[in-house]
């Protein structure tokens, strides 16, 4: 299990973006990534609304505005499978029902291990493999259900490698 | 004609990404030292020359823009590059920003030795962060080499360039959300006018264009505005990238002169290769969800902008998605329209309630409650949404839409006596009936 | 920071509808077709906020321009033929009308804004008599945020106009809410969604003044009035704020710039209240107690500037976003709490009524003072000292169910002695008022010497911040007065940096001061502000006596009650402890 985020990570986070308004975006997408539970909760928002000097109301409409960003708890790895009409038409759907099938959860839902959550996007730009699963920073393409479960078990032994590997991206 | 050529493209894959001698070996950073010996409006002339249009969608005038912005006497002057790529079947800057990120840089470098700016931002989109990664070690390496930061070349010329990372939202492609979201904003468009050459990043002058656009500018220098004309057709100067996605045998970027025709594109093997799986072209989709559908009819228009405008087409982003017959068009724009439900910024009305209620429409078709009188509405949200919306998002959202009604309204109109001629709605019910 | 300015010296001709219309540059196609005759619908746009475009209610057309241009925020250009009535036209905003319909409860009948409301109008005038569009299945489904002492937000009803949030975040700088989420999902939010009761809102209500719907009201307490005058144990008074007076008779169709005072009065009598007092009253004990704690302060080497404490608007304001600055502020109750104690002592004492039998009702401009009379501490006299605060409008809303013809009423006085004031009172609801009022006093009590001219015209008018140097007989005072809590602070900031040398400063949460205020009818701009505030200046012209200190009542309360001014029964019932609210 992930140590929480504390307080003075948070403030280094925010340090190392030059305490800078203008990074608001980077800022909460770092603190996200660090959570451990690819969200951002109310108290880390505070701190970064109080260093900013911005209202509470302007980080929360950042959050809320941006589709990356979370205030609920989700999965360690978020996937997140493309719905655009180009990965739409390469069956995007089935792939859907591929993941739920391995991870024996619905779409929007999240294991109960608290490892992944499974969500639609919009296009991620890589159209041209599609259908396509986005999870952190890596792109999935060409999806197969051999490939979907490869990548799901790599994920779960936390197979760095694999996982790189497995990656068109 | 050629049916494609590698101009801007030439380095992709080729060399290393962020290596300044991989890029210097294949003859970057001439077009730089050229226009370091230039006056701005002489680089500016060249833009002109070179019929230029923006390839982030809008096809505006590079040049004039570029003039436009020369005049504003007020500084400093922003430079943004707009690396937002949201607009789905597009992932053609994305090619350019991880496989010749250089080229981009040396493009924003030579716009910012035209306005004397010290300062740009690239603002790449959130799903693109393995990219940023890549197009940050370009401009670190730039730096170290003199192409970028401080003195550069030897010249007073000082000039940064700055990522912003986006997080997920498609508006912030719209020019103003961007510069709102380069603030730290929530992507909400501005009121325009001012424009954004007037009141931009920071309340600033400001020139925003596409990472595509960008780089393009060093060709342009290089060989001169006429030459790079030349590629292309008598209004729409030099080659453009366009993607091919969907239901086409080589999906993929392709840099193509303007003025090959759509047929080519979509048929030649040295491009997209035909249609997957043998089966039968239905309709193309160009430009991204906010762009028109097309039918086999207009294939042998010629893909240029007056040419496709004048056919109801455009060229927009450069996407060209395929669909066979096995698509059926009410689901489809189904997948359209739900695109900008969830990308709608919400400030507005029209865009904000149209999509939503166009969509129920659209469902009503593909489970055959739909009456003649949604057809009304459908046309009166078209309108309206169109004409009255905010941004482009929202003036965009139903041209999908408007063009199929025009080619498929015998196979839209059959839903509404449950007939799905592509076989895709209706399939529970009929189940059932069974 | 911009440099983006049109320039109003000079003038542009254009033709709207055919007509040719000159305006300034930088003038609206709204504006300037008002100025000829013709009213485009708006719904988001407001005369006094920043424009923000999002209805597109008002769409016209302009010659050789494909989309619809927005009259609310288009600035109007040489030569441009604009139409603003076409089919075209009609067609699109009567579906961008629809399409807000379609998505809003039709519960006219039941709605607190039935009669005042904006979006109701639009319906009427387009003539909808049906809405095409099949509403989405969460319409009406939000839960209602009643949490908060003053304020009630129901989202169902709004219609996504931002004026709230420009007034909350720009104008007031609480930034208690702003929008939120995107697309069907977008709405205006506190941070995190909590209920407003739990954010930094400073109950001014300014968000309620402008929300052209029902989804922004202060909390009904007009029942409990009418259970407190059914009930015939209890000996209910009422007291009216100076601003109520000015304002009233907008409610009933009049226009602002007149004084409804005996009507008021007369209509208060019918409603069945035992006593009509009057808050002018208590503000003559406010510039009584302020203006010796100024005093005092200057001769005890401060804290200065000594800070007004009339508005608990700005007193939250303080509390929640300036604790540091609390020692400046007046320990002065603000007056409708004076009147409260004072009803509940001097009063029970001189009438032999039994205190825990008075009710006290305030008719008040303002949403922050239902927050004020709930705070625990506000129970000096032993009871709580006000017991119901209502709005302008709540007390509109209690006539027009009495039956009673406001128009036509008499003109009355009020009742004796918590009804006697001065002209120095009355200017109370207006920024600068408050200033003026004890400048009056506070140069008497100095200087020993008669004012020669009671009018200090340079602390008057709607401007947001105000300065001035008043020279007391030889000492001069420097005065500063600021209404907006935006421009409160900037003069807070030059305070605590020490860029500023005042000693006295008066704050007013809204905009204009309480003729501005949360409380007041809706409807209300610049211009009506305006209206009221020259019918203040006007009653005050024309009391007999301009100054709190020469008030017969108050010389009786200080000589049979109160002893003097910062005694020890004035700060046990008057005077009031602030605390930092985090
Ligand atoms: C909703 C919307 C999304 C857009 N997305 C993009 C985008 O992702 N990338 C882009 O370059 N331009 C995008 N544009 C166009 C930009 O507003 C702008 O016209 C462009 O960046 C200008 O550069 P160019 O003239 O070089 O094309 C978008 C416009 C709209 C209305
Ligand atoms: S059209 Fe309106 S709601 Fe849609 S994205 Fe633009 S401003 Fe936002
Ligand atoms: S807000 Fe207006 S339109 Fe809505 S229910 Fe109330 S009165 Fe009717
Ligand atoms: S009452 Fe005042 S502080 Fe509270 S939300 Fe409304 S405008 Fe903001
Ligand atoms: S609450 Fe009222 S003022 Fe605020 S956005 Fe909604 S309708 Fe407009
Ligand atoms: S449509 Fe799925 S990645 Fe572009
Ligand atoms: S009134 Fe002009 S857009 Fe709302």
């Amino acid at each position: 299990m992930h140590k929480e985020l504390t307080n003075e990570q948070v403030l280094k986070i925010i340090k190392a973006n030059g305490n800078s308004k203008e990074r608001l975006l980077s800022i909460l997408l770092e603190i996200q990534k660090a959570s451990g539970h690819n969200s951002v909760d109310e108290a880390w928002a505070k701190i970064v609304a109080q260093e900013l000097h911005l209202p509470l109301t302007k980080v929360y409409n950042v959050l809320t505005f941006y589709a990356m960003f979370s205030t609920k708890h989700r999965g360690k790895y978020v996937i997140e499978i493309c719905k655009s009409t180009p990965c739409k038409v390469t069956k995007s759907d089935e792939i859907v029902q591929m993941f739920e099938e391995e991870l024996g959860i619905n779409i929007s839902e999240t294991t109960p291990d608290n490892l992944f959550t499974l969500m639609h996007t919009g296009c991620v730009g890589a159209c041209d493999i599609g259908p396509v699963a986005k999870i952190g920073e890596r792109i999935y393409g060409n999806l197969t259900k051999e490939k979907i479960s490869n990548i799901v078990s790599l994920y779960r032994k936390g197979d760095t490698n694999g996982i790189n590997q497995a990656a068109n991206f | 004609m050629a049916l494609t050529k590698q101009l801007i493209s030439k380095n992709c894959g080729k060399i290393k990404p962020e290596s300044i001698d991989g890029y210097i070996q294949s003859g970057g950073y001439e077009g730089l030292k050229k226009a370091l010996t230039m006056q701005p409006k002489e680089i500016i002339a060249e833009v002109k020359a070179a019929k230029l249009l923006g390839r982030g969608g809008a096809a505006y005038p590079v040049g004039a823009k570029w003039e436009h912005l020369l005049e504003i006497p007020h500084s400093p002057k922003f430079i943004v590059c707009n690396a937002d790529e949201g607009e789905p079947g597009t992932f053609k800057d994305k090619i350019l920003l991880s496989q010749d990120p250089l080229r981009v840089i040396e493009g924003m470098t030579i716009a910012a030795h035209v306005f004397g700016s010290h300062d740009a931002y690239i603002y790449i989109r959130g799903e693109y962060l393995a990219i940023q990664k890549v197009f940050q070690q370009a401009i670190d390496n730039a730096i170290a080499e003199g192409y970028l930061g401080n003195r550069i070349l030897g010249t007073d010329f000082t000039f940064n360039i700055h990522i912003t990372s986006g997080a997920g939202a498609y508006v912030c492609g719209e020019n103003s959300a961007l510069l709102n979201s380069i603030e730290g904003k929530p992507g909400y468009p501005r009121i325009k006018p001012p424009h954004l050459a007037e009141v931009g990043l920071f309340s600033m002058p400001t020139l925003v264009n596409n990472v595509e656009s960008f780089a393009t500018i060093p060709t342009i220098v290089l060989d001169g505005g006429n030459q790079y004309a030349n590629y292309g057709t008598a209004d729409s100067g030099g080659t453009k990238l366009i993607c091919l996605s969907g239901l086409v045998v080589n999906q993929g970027v392709y840099e193509i002169p303007f003025g090959i025709t759509l047929r080519d594109i979509i048929y030649n093997p040295e491009i997209g290769g035909g249609i997957a799986n043998g089966k039968k072209l239905k309709f193309f989709h160009l430009g991204g969800q906010s762009g028109p559908c097309g039918i086999p009819e207009q294939l042998d228009t010629p893909y240029c902008y007056a040419a496709l405008r004048s056919a109801g087409l455009s060229v927009g982003s450069g996407a060209v998605v395929i669909l066979d017959e096995s698509v059926c068009v009410v689901d489809y724009l189904k997948g359209v329209t739900e695109f900008f439900i969830h990308e709608s910024c919400g400030k507005c009305t029209p865009c904000r309630e149209g999509n939503q209620k166009v969509y129920a429409i659209l469902c009503k078709l593909s489970d055959g409650t739909a009456t003649t009188q949604d057809f009304k509405l459908l046309k009166r949200l078209i309108t309206t949404m169109t004409a009255a919306s905010f941004c482009g998002l929202g003036q965009s959202a139903t041209i999908a839409l408007a063009t199929c009604l025009k080619h498929f309204s015998a196979e839209i109109e059959d839903h509404l006596h449950k007939k799905c001629p592509a076989g895709v709605c209706f399939q529970e019910q009929e189940r059932a009936a069974i | 920071m911009s440099h983006y300015q049109p320039d109003p010296t000079k003038s542009v001709t254009l033709t709207i509808d055919g007509i040719s219309v000159t305006v300034p540059e930088g003038t609206s196609i709204l504006e300037a077709a008002k100025q000829i005759g013709i009213n485009i619908p708006i719904l988001c746009h407001h005369p006094d906020l920043r424009v923000r475009a999002n209805c597109r209610i008002c769409i016209v057309t302009a010659k050789g321009q494909r989309k619809f241009k927005t009259a609310c925020s288009t600035e109007v250009w040489s030569g441009a033929e604009i139409l603003t009535n076409s089919t075209a036209i009609r067609d699109a905003r009567k579906t961008v009308l629809e399409l807000i319909l379609a998505e809003h409860p039709q519960e006219c009948l039941q709605c607190i804004r039935n009669g005042s409301c904006e979006l109701q109008k639009l319906a009427k005038d387009f003539g909808i008599q049906e809405i095409p569009f099949t509403p989405s299945p969460l319409v009406g489904e939000l839960p209602i945020d009643d949490a908060h002492p003053a304020i009630v937000r129901n989202p169902n009803k709004c219609v996504k106009c931002g004026r709230c949030v420009e007034v909350c975040q720009e104008i007031q700088t609480v930034r208690a809410i702003n929008t939120a989420h995107r697309s069907q999902h977008y709405e205006i939010s506190t941070a995190f969604e909590k209920n407003l009761a739990e954010t930094p809102c400073v109950s001014c209500g300014q968000c309620v003044a402008v929300c052209p719907v029902g989804a922004l009201y202060e909390h009904d307490d007009t029942a409990k009035v009418w259970a407190a005058l059914d009930n015939h144990d209890l000996h209910v008074v009422v007291q009216t704020a100076p601003a109520v007076r000015v304002a009233l008779g907008e409610e009933f169709g009049m226009d602002s710039g007149n004084i409804f005072t005996g009507k008021m009065v007369a209509g208060l009598r019918r409603l069945g209240f035992a006593k009509v007092f009057d808050t002018d009253f208590s503000a003559d004990v406010t510039i009584m107690e302020e203006g010796h704690e100024l005093l005092e302060r200057i001769n005890n080497n401060g804290p200065l500037p000594l800070i007004t404490s009339c508005c608990p608007g700005w007193v939250n304001f303080a509390e929640k976003l300036y604790p540091e600055l609390l020692p400046h502020v007046s320990s002065c109750k603000s007056p409708q709490q004076m009147f409260g104690a004072l009803a509940k002592t001097y009063y029970a004492q001189t009438s032999g009524i039994s205190p825990e039998k008075i009710f006290v009702v305030s008719i008040m401009p303002c949403t922050a003072k239902k927050y004020e009379c709930a705070r625990p501490e506000m129970n000096d006299s032993g009871y709580q000292d006000v017991d119901v605060v209502l709005t302008t409008r709540e007390l509109a809303k209690m006539l027009k169910q009495a039956n009673i013809n406001f128009n036509s009423l008499p003109e009355e006085s009020f009742d004796e002695p918590l009804g006697i004031s001065t002209g120095a009172a009355v200017i109370f609801g207006t920024s600068g008022g408050v200033m003026e009022a004890a400048l009056r006093t506070v140069y008497e009590v100095v200087t020993e010497k008669p004012l020669g001219k009671l009018d200090f015209d340079n602390v008057r008018g709607l401007t947001g911040i105000k300065e001035a140097t008043v020279d007391l007989d030889g000492t001069t005072v420097k005065v500063a007065i600021a209404n907006g809590l935006g421009n409160a602070r900037i003069l807070l900031e030059k305070i605590k940096s020490g860029q500023a040398d005042y000693q006295f400063v008066e704050i007013m949460a809204c905009p204009g001061g309480c003729i501005g205020g949360g409380g007041q009818p809706h409807g209300t701009t610049t211009v009506t502000k305006q209206g009221r505030m020259s019918a203040m200046y006007q009653a005050d012209k024309n009391s007999a006596l301009r100054q709190s200190h020469k008030n017969p009542a108050i010389i009786s309360l200080y000589k049979d009650f109160l002893a003097q001014p910062l005694g020890h029964k004035s700060h046990k019932l008057l005077h009031t402890q602030y605390k930092t609210i985090k």
